[in-house]
């Protein structure tokens, strides 16, 4: 079974730390939700993880599948199975989703079989077309420009289809339900529960509760200043959405005060 | 794209250097016939125009220093009988099943196929050389009409010289409906390959009609062109022109092509080969309602220098122009786009675009970008637009993280720069060609 492990982990960003020592074990068929204020560093754990070259570690480990993750490249990750479902997806002009998505899936091929030739057209054209309506998304979706001129659903429903194509083992949700309307997150969330299972680990990253109503963690945590400070099942989002988060910075301070004391 | 309006101004002017002049002499010019009116006023044009220098505004980014002119000879009758044959994917249709007719252009040579069926209603589709004897009327009506051998050295030097040439003739109201292919073919380093191709639509007419030039990689070659286009009254043209040249080939054509009255031009250019090449071509919007579209792709690396010179030249009211060039660059290579609509007194109503978008892909390329209106009239609407971007980072780290390594992700990105010109062609076989070039060029270090 495939787990992502990470270990006191630190990073950078132009000589900022911004992560300051975060341990967290995900494995395959969890649902792990990380919440927190914004400017904790949770989309740089998003991004770390995913390999963006403007995050530096300079400390601590990740490890996936046995294999250290901070030698391979975003690419390779990618092809070990993990997955970012971005806050903000990049719009690439005159790349279609079904030509993108098609060389997403070659270089998956090649990469296992260098002599691969490539998913079959009307191999590809089913997978795609079946997906997508499972997204409940128009068949025209495909042959548009890769999230240029997509609405913020639109973006995040092509996310979700790109994660239901590439099949990950370990999928991360940086802020999904970002500026969704309900019917949006209704239909995104479905989309991860279809694909939610023994198969697949999911680290959600999020700011609200809203999203937990659709998308049901086994783990809760709750990120400050870096760190992970508080842990629990999934009691723990509902308390938070009652309480807010003052309670956990004022028990967090508290025993940071204690450690430096 | 990380794209930012490039204009660029430079006033320096390097100092003459002074290339060597060729060597031909006058008793090299095919004697008699039709044209030997026409060759003698060329010549007289080669021998008082010198070698164009940085000194004069259109060769100012583009030097010839190099043009090792004294040594080039001409090629001699049946030359190609001891040079590398034409590549077959050279012969193979792009823009239909079949071909309604071929001409091939070989040093000292060439070949005609064309549909008997073609033949019976009067098309006119053969080699220079034929045409001169089979069809002098044509050629004399033709040749001269659109280009004029004093606009430069080099339209000079092939009006004078030119062996090899194509002549096009389509009768009124005739639709051609599969196209017509010539393919020019220059092998042999030391070689000069002059052309010369005339076309008319005539009057109601409409054709398909590819033209391609290649030659191997070899040592320093010339090719100096002309191509002399003539789209009648409501007549339709498609004209397709790729130059696939060798590494050693100095390339230089004076192109022009004259919309008559509600005529229509739909000019795909496609450029990927040479040392160096310097292109002028030009748009005549010359009858009321005549509409062009310019559509340049072009792909430089190591160190290629590709220079395209276009004019749109809106010369009567409600006539209709639109440019999109747009050029990817590689290794140390340069480009140079120098546009121009020019809209002439009394063309009202005109509809004038011109776009150039240039991808630089490393340091030491570079692309100059250099749009430019002259506008004579008073009610029309010309707008321009040249870009000049890199490859953005985020792009390529989203791509990465599906999956895709980064050579990969780079040449997606770049496909995707080039989809707005695939988009304006209707031909599979021509899109395919230029995605292939894409490849190529990617994937060379």
């Amino acid at each position: 079974m495939s787990q992502l492990e990470i270990k006191n982990l630190h990073v950078s960003i132009d000589g900022r730390e911004i992560l300051k020592g975060l341990d967290l074990t995900v494995k395959q068929g969890e649902i792990h939700a990380i919440m927190g204020p914004n400017g904790t560093g949770k989309s740089t754990l998003a991004y770390t993880l995913m390999g963006h070259p403007a995050y530096t570690v300079t400390e601590g480990e990740i490890w996936f599948k046995g294999q250290n993750l901070l030698e391979l490249e975003a690419d390779e990750r990618s092809r070990q199975g993990l997955f970012l479902a971005f806050q903000y997806p990049v719009a690439i002009p005159g790349v279609t989703v079904a030509n993108f998505l098609r060389t997403a899936i070659n270089a998956r091929r090649r990469a296992a079989d260098p002599e691969d030739k490539g998913v079959p057209i009307p191999e590809f054209r089913k997978m795609l077309k079946d997906q997508m309506d499972l997204l409940k998304m128009e068949s025209s979706f495909a042959g548009r420009y890769l999230n240029d001129g997509f609405s913020g659903g639109e973006k995040k429903r092509a996310e979700i289809l790109q994660m239901a194509i590439l099949k990950p083992e370990i999928a991360i949700l940086d802020e999904t339900d970002s500026g969704l309307d309900i019917d949006a997150l209704r239909i995104v969330s479905d989309g991860v529960n279809a694909l939610a299972g023994p198969d697949l680990g999911v680290l959600v990253i999020t700011h609200y509760q809203r999203l937990l109503n659709y998308i049901k963690p086994h783990f809760v945590h709750v990120m400050l200043d870096g760190r992970i400070v508080e842990s629990g099942g999934p009691d723990l989002a509902l308390h938070l959405e009652e309480h807010g988060y003052e309670w956990v910075r004022e028990k967090y301070e508290e025993t940071n005060g204690q450690l430096s004391q | 794209m990380e794209e930012k309006p490039k204009i660029v101004i430079s006033r320096t002017r390097r100092p003459a250097g002074t290339p060597q002049d060729f060597a031909f002499s006058a008793e090299a010019i095919p004697a008699g016939g039709v044209l030997e009116d026409y060759r003698r006023r060329a010549w007289e044009a080669f021998r008082s125009l010198p070698l164009p220098t940085p000194a004069e505004e259109a060769w100012r980014r583009t030097d010839l220093r190099g043009l090792p002119a004294a040594s080039l000879r001409l090629p001699l009758p049946d030359a190609w009988r001891d040079l590398p044959p034409v590549p077959a994917h050279l012969l193979r249709p792009l823009t239909a099943d079949q071909h309604g007719g071929q001409v091939i252009l070989l040093p000292g040579g060439s070949r005609v196929e064309l549909d008997p069926a073609l033949v019976a209603r009067g098309v006119v589709f053969t080699d220079l050389r034929t045409a001169e004897r089979d069809y002098p009327e044509l050629v004399a009506r033709m040749a001269g009409q659109t280009v004029r051998v004093e606009e430069g050295k080099f339209a000079a030097l092939a009006g004078a010289f030119g062996q090899n040439g194509v002549l096009l003739y389509v009768p009124k109201g005739l639709t051609i409906d599969r196209p017509l292919h010539s393919v020019l073919w220059g092998p042999g380093g030391g070689l000069a390959h002059l052309s010369h191709i005339l076309v008319w639509v005539d009057d109601g007419a409409s054709v398909t009609y590819v033209h391609e030039a290649a030659s191997p990689d070899e040592a320093d070659s010339l090719h100096a062109g002309l191509l002399e286009v003539r789209v009648g009254e409501a007549a339709s043209l498609k004209f397709v022109e790729l130059q696939s040249w060798g590494r050693g080939v100095w390339n230089f054509s004076h192109e022009r092509i004259q919309v008559g009255r509600a005529g229509n031009l739909d000019w795909i250019f496609g450029a990927v080969g040479s040392r160096l090449t310097k292109n002028f071509s030009e748009l005549d919007l010359a009858g009321e309602g005549a509409t062009g579209r310019m559509s340049g792709f072009y792909f430089a690396d190591g160190t290629q220098h590709l220079d395209h010179d276009t004019q749109q030249n809106h010369l009567a009211p409600h006539t209709t122009s639109d440019l999109l060039f747009k050029g990817a660059l590689k290794g140390r290579s340069r480009s140079v786009w120098q546009g121009m609509i020019y809209v002439a007194p009394g063309a009202q109503k005109t509809d004038g675009y011109q776009a150039n978008r240039n991808l630089v892909l490393s340091e030491e390329a570079r692309a100059d970008s250099i749009p430019g209106l002259e506008i004579l009239a008073d009610d029309v609407r010309c707008t321009h637009g040249a870009t000049v971007g890199k490859l953005e980072q985020e792009p390529l780290f989203y791509l990465k993280s599906r999956g895709i390594p980064l050579p990969e992700a780079e040449r997606l990105m770049v496909e995707g720069f080039f989809d707005p010109i695939m988009q304006r062609i209707p031909f599979d076989g021509v899109r395919e060609r230029f995605q292939q070039a894409i490849h190529q060029k990617m994937s060379l270090d």
